[in-house]
């Protein structure tokens, strides 16, 4: 019995739904991502294998350090931040209404608390690179770390607040079993996006690795191998960022198990993806000095209203 | 915070072409900025003297890729000057229209880099392939996408026959379209409005006192535009409305540029039913009596000038080019301090810059105190040397 | 003005589905109009040597010399001195130097210089970028 538990924890974490899952599944929403982009730009888009063939290729460059860099950090940030973001998919659920993992009150709290360490490595990635476009980088990255993250905390409460758990797993089961409920969470999802969008660092939030601007932002000095797992973490985040708003606010599986579950998390996430690139492809990049504004003056309102919004509701409900 | 200075070029991803920025940053915010030329230094006006009046068409079309026509008219309009020689009126039209397709095509351009500066793929993507359209129609009336090569010395070397004229006006028709969408989109999104709303302020006084010219100039309120104060070709003949914006910023720039869009459509139909009947050539002889010719064209980016001095042979003498990127690079280091770093390279982009224009123009002196002439030979020997050095080889090729 | 946020989603959406403006260039044959300047090709037979071409060219990419093999001379008519065989001449086209301005051919007298529609003269091999027509 203890064996079978211990094989079966391996098994989560290295094949499925841990490392080697998501990789492949970020690697094929990255492609998802970039097709839908390009097709509403009227392009060609790549094709279905590119974003794998860009991951080999990196792994197989050359890695340069720079001399002024501190060499530890530059080296090992990476792995912090796949690590980070894997133990964050641990705790959601994904194709049945239980964690793989730790179904505790508070979970919640832990997986946005550990998508954050993924930004901090970007952080510290750009700092120990000590070249001025990585410094500059990574000064952005932590100021728009402060913009986004209080909306994004602030929308997730308000299911929260609603299903009276800090559980996911609970949070998904009680929208499963009240769907009329989700429609009434459409502010909050609507800030989640927005937020969301900032924390993957895309358009128009790409200000960090602005690349008309900063080059390559805080991975200017950073090639091969180190910078493939770096794209990598960028892409597992997606898929985890995608899997919470789907248990948040999609109602997670639906009390489905299996593989009807696994297609109805795929479909979620997907659909989640395409609202990302939606919002990729809308708007041009505003400035840092704008997105804070923004955040603060708009999105932290927005999602106040929603929780005030959610208490009236759950006095009303009982 | 310390001060960090940044360089912007000569290699970096928003400047396609080798020019150097330094910015000093005071946080993200811009305290000095100082530009640094002569990086794309190709010795053309040297090489000019060196080549007959007809080779140096060829040559001066090279100046620019994308205001290859407005280098063309404006030499070889010195040159029939200085020959005394009368150009056809339909080759004068023929001259204006493509001169205006040619705007068409730069400030699509500049819309579309202005959006991929500013980070709005979609926009820069839609606007290159609708400018498309207007290549094309400029490869069918001239043959070429980006050298046009349609003008000679003494008038235009092709003609536009009917189906051209139907052809070019139904494409230009759907540009209208498209460029009525964009002017929404460019003045109704408010990404666009943030980005560019008081950004790169370049007040009246200032874009005079600094020499602007072109769209750079007229969205600071300057009412300048060549082919109003000193008309050449047919412009005389032709009714549109010099188009000034009074915000000052690259917003303003932004309508300017999608407005004389509008002028541009309205001038090539114009252009189209005016055409009148009658050669397009005469001859000049390829020798040219002494003489001096200046001669002002108004390129999508700005004012164009070019200096001609013949000496009786079929060399020119001396020609000077002054062309308009220069004249505004003066507005950006003010239009870049105090402002943000994320806005620079829109700040730059915003005056057009043709680097490749704007560094042929420069002195080639290595030893201060030393006159020494070099001729297209030197220079390219010098060249080679100096890649020599580098550890490239070029004399193999 | 009125500002209106995702001012561009309803032309997104559209193009979702549309086919790609992008043109499949070496799989689909790329379209040029019939005023297209390609290659310059050359015509011996029309050729007189007058070196016209050479001189007009911007970029120095034409060469006219003598042909190797030569007419004989036609037989001489009984009491007048042998009239002169009219010379065969060659092209040299240096296509990694031309511009493709087609000067040449218009300053031609005698057409002897063909101008098409060629456009995919891409070489790897430096060589074979200079073409020697007979």
């Amino acid at each position: 019995m203890h064996t079978d538990s211990m094989l079966t924890s391996v098994v989560y974490l290295i094949v499925f739904p841990g490392l080697l899952f998501l990789t492949v599944y970020g690697l094929f929403l990255q492609w998802v991502d970039r097709k839908l982009c390009a097709v509403m730009q009227n392009r060609m888009g790549p094709p279905w294998y590119q974003p794998t063939a860009d991951l080999i290729k990196l792994l197989a460059k050359e890695t340069i350090i720079p001399d002024a860099c501190d060499t530890l950090m530059f080296k090992t940030l990476p792995y912090f931040a796949i690590a980070a973001v894997t133990s964050a998919l641990m705790l959601i659920p994904l194709w049945r209404t239980e964690s793989l993992f730790m179904s505790f009150q508070g979970n919640m709290v832990v997986v946005v608390y550990l998508l954050t360490i993924p930004t901090v490595t970007f952080f510290l990635a750009g700092w120990s690179s000590t070249s001025p476009y990585s410094t500059v980088g990574s000064m952005r990255v932590l100021t728009q770390l402060f913009a986004y993250e209080v909306p994004l905390m602030l929308s997730l409460i308000g299911p929260a607040i609603l299903a009276g758990s800090w559980n996911l797993s609970e949070i998904s089961a009680f929208f499963s079993g009240q769907p009329a409920l989700i429609a009434a969470q459409f502010i909050g999802f609507l800030v989640a996006i927005i937020s969301l969008q900032g924390k993957l660092e895309r358009m128009p939030f790409d200000i960090p690795h602005a690349k008309n601007e900063i080059v390559g932002g805080q991975f200017t000095e950073y090639s091969g191998r180190l910078l493939a797992y770096f794209n990598l973490a960028v892409d597992m985040e997606l898929v985890v960022g995608a899997a919470l708003l789907s248990a948040v606010f999609l109602g997670g599986a639906w009390g489905l198990h299996g593989v009807q579950g696994l297609i109805l998390f795929l479909i979620k996430t997907l659909a989640v993806t395409f609202l990302l690139a939606l919002l990729k492809v809308l708007m041009a990049r505003i400035r840092i000095e704008q997105m804070v504004n923004f955040c603060w003056k708009i999105l932290v309102p927005m999602a106040m209203a929603q929780i005030l919004f959610d208490i009236f509701l759950k006095s009303k409900l009982g | 915070m310390s001060k960090i200075t940044i360089p912007l070029g000569p290699q970096h991803p928003a400047l396609k072409e080798p020019e150097n920025f330094m910015l000093v940053l005071e946080g993200e915010q811009i305290e000095n900025a100082t530009i640094n030329l002569g990086y794309n230094h190709r010795g053309m006006e040297k090489a000019a003297e060196e080549r007959t009046f007809i080779q140096n068409m060829y040559l001066l079309e090279r100046v620019c890729g994308i205001c290859s026509h407005s280098h063309t008219t404006c030499y070889v309009t010195n040159v029939e000057e200085a020959a005394k020689a009368e150009v056809p009126e339909r080759a004068r039209a023929i001259r204006t229209l493509v001169g205006e397709l040619e705007r068409v095509h730069s400030h699509l351009l500049w819309i579309g880099v202005a959006g991929y500066e500013m980070g709005f793929e979609t926009l820069f993507m839609y606007t290159w392939r609708d400018r498309e359209q207007v290549l094309d129609c400029l490869e069918l009336l001239s043959g070429n996408r980006v050298h046009y090569s349609i003008n000679t010395i003494g008038g235009v070397r092709r003609d536009i026959t009917p189906e051209q004229k139907n052809e070019v006006l139904k494409r230009i028709n759907f540009l209208e379209e498209r460029t009525k969408y964009y002017i929404k989109v460019a003045t109704e999104e408010p990404t666009v409005r943030a980005r560019t709303a008081d950004v790169g302020k370049l007040p009246y006084d200032i874009a005079i006192e600094r020499g602007a010219v072109g769209p750079t100039a007229r969205a600071s309120g300057v009412k300048r535009d060549v082919r109003k104060d000193d008309p050449y070709l047919i412009y005389d003949k032709l009714d549109f409305s010099l188009i000034t914006h009074d915000t000052c910023d690259v917003f303003g720039r932004l309508v300017v540029r999608a407005l004389e869009l509008m002028e541009s459509y309205k001038l090539i139909k114009q252009v189209l039913n005016y055409l009148p009947e009658g050669p397009i050539t005469v001859k000049v002889p390829s020798r040219i009596a002494p003489a001096e010719a200046l001669n002002r064209y108004e390129a999508p980016r700005g004012e164009d000038i070019h200096y001609l001095k013949t000496n009786g042979t079929d060399k020119p003498e001396r020609l000077k080019v002054r062309a308009p990127t220069l004249a505004n690079l003066q507005s950006v280091t003010y239009m870049l301090e105090g402002g943000w770093l994320a806005d620079v390279p829109l700040v730059i982009a915003a005056i057009d810059p043709c680097m490749s224009c704007t560094d042929r123009a420069m002195v080639y002196d290595r030893k201060a105190g030393k006159t020494q002439v070099y001729d297209w030979e030197d220079l390219r020997k010098l060249g080679i040397e100096a890649y020599k050095r580098r550890g490239v080889d070029f004399t193999k090729l | 003005m009125t500002l209106k946020p995702a001012r561009m989603f309803s032309e997104v959406i559209t193009h979702l589905f549309k086919k790609p403006a992008t043109s499949q260039y070496p799989f689909e044959k790329a379209k040029v109009t019939p005023r297209f300047r390609g290659r310059i090709d050359f015509d011996s037979g029309k050729c007189i040597g007058c070196q016209m071409c050479v001189r007009v060219c911007p970029s120095k990419a034409i060469e006219i010399p003598l042909s190797e093999e030569q007419f004989a001379s036609p037989p001489a008519a009984e009491g007048q001195p042998p009239a002169p065989a009219r010379k065969q001449f060659d092209c040299i086209m240096k296509l990694g130097s031309c511009v493709y301005c087609w000067q040449c051919a218009e300053t031609c007298p005698k057409h002897a210089l063909i101008t098409t529609q060629d456009f995919e003269l891409a070489q790897i091999n430096p060589a074979k970028l200079v073409r020697r027509y007979k």
